[in-house]
């Protein structure tokens, strides 16, 4: 039998589409969802090294503390802000409002630039209280 | 046309036979997320690479303990189903398909049980 499948005309995907703020934002709120799966792995080496013992957490205190380490965390809390605003977004929409044009670009654009905001408040208080 | 049987539309489970079930709890954990994670950020930013005493120290603290394993389960069913969609979206064959699935609900647990674990250790026994 003739493979019917591959020859089936396609629905056009991403690649014919113009960039704008609303879709890129729904493609990083897929792309911080998958990255937050993994960085939960983060989250479990620190409560097991705690677990583990003083000689064991020492070396991921290191780590942590490290130039690298303070990058890893930084970006950590960054993407889990994204993807927070983003769900929020999400959540509005569940309930029926922000579907309208300018208002949803809007959205979008404040949840890129409230997350980075946020992100450095955040740190900028955890800093200073620390 | 409504093709649907008179059961079926009572039931209103559609081909996958859990309705919104999976929607539902996306929703439900998004919404405790919020919190959840919320405290989290702090709790990270606040103790990320503190001295050991300190953060068994606050460990030690059964409000703490609590709200940390909270987060652990509200963020592991999450993320649980979140990566299911994306499997199902982008792995068509059905033998690969349902060895991600497999994996990635064995990668849920594995995450969720280990951390629970320490939270548990850290709370009886220091
Ligand atoms: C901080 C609060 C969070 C909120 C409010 C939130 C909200 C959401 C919502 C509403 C969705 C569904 C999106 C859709 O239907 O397209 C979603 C998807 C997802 N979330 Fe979260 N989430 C949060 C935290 C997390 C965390 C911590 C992780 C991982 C450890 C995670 C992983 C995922 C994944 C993998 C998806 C699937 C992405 C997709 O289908 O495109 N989320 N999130």
């Amino acid at each position: 039998m003739a493979n019917v499948t591959n020859n089936r005309p396609l629905s056009p995907h991403l690649q014919v589409y113009r960039l704008i703020p609303t879709m890129a934002m729904s493609i990083l709120h897929r792309i911080t969802g998958g990255a937050l799966y993994f960085g939960t792995l983060l989250v479990v080496w620190w409560l097991i090294a705690a677990a583990t013992g003083e000689e064991y957490y020492n070396w991921v205190m290191w780590f942590m503390n490290s130039w690298f380490g303070r990058l890893v965390l930084f970006g950590y809390t960054w993407v889990l802000i994204l993807h927070m605003l983003g769900g929020l977004r999400h959540l509005l929409w569940d309930v029926g409002y922000g579907f309208e044009k300018e208002f949803s670009t809007k959205l979008a654009r404040a949840n890129l630039i409230g997350s980075i905001a946020l992100t450095l408040v955040v740190w900028v208080i955890g800093y200073t209280i620390r | 046309m409504d093709m649907r049987t008179p059961l079926g539309k009572v039931r209103g489970l559609g081909s996958a036979k859990d309705g919104t079930e999976h929607f539902w709890r996306q929703r439900l954990t998004a919404v405790s997320n919020v919190f959840l994670i919320s405290f989290f950020i702090i709790f990270m930013v606040l103790y990320a690479g503190a001295p050991y005493q300190e953060m068994i120290a606050v460990l030690h603290n059964p409000l703490v303990a609590i709200v940390c394993a909270f987060v652990i389960l509200s963020v592991t069913i999450h993320m649980r189903l979140g990566m299911q969609i994306i499997i199902e979206d982008y792995v068509h064959g059905e033998i690969g398909k349902v060895a991600l699935l497999i994996l990635n609900t064995f990668f849920a647990v594995v995450v969720a049980g280990a951390a629970i674990f320490a939270l548990l250790k850290i709370a009886f026994a220091g």
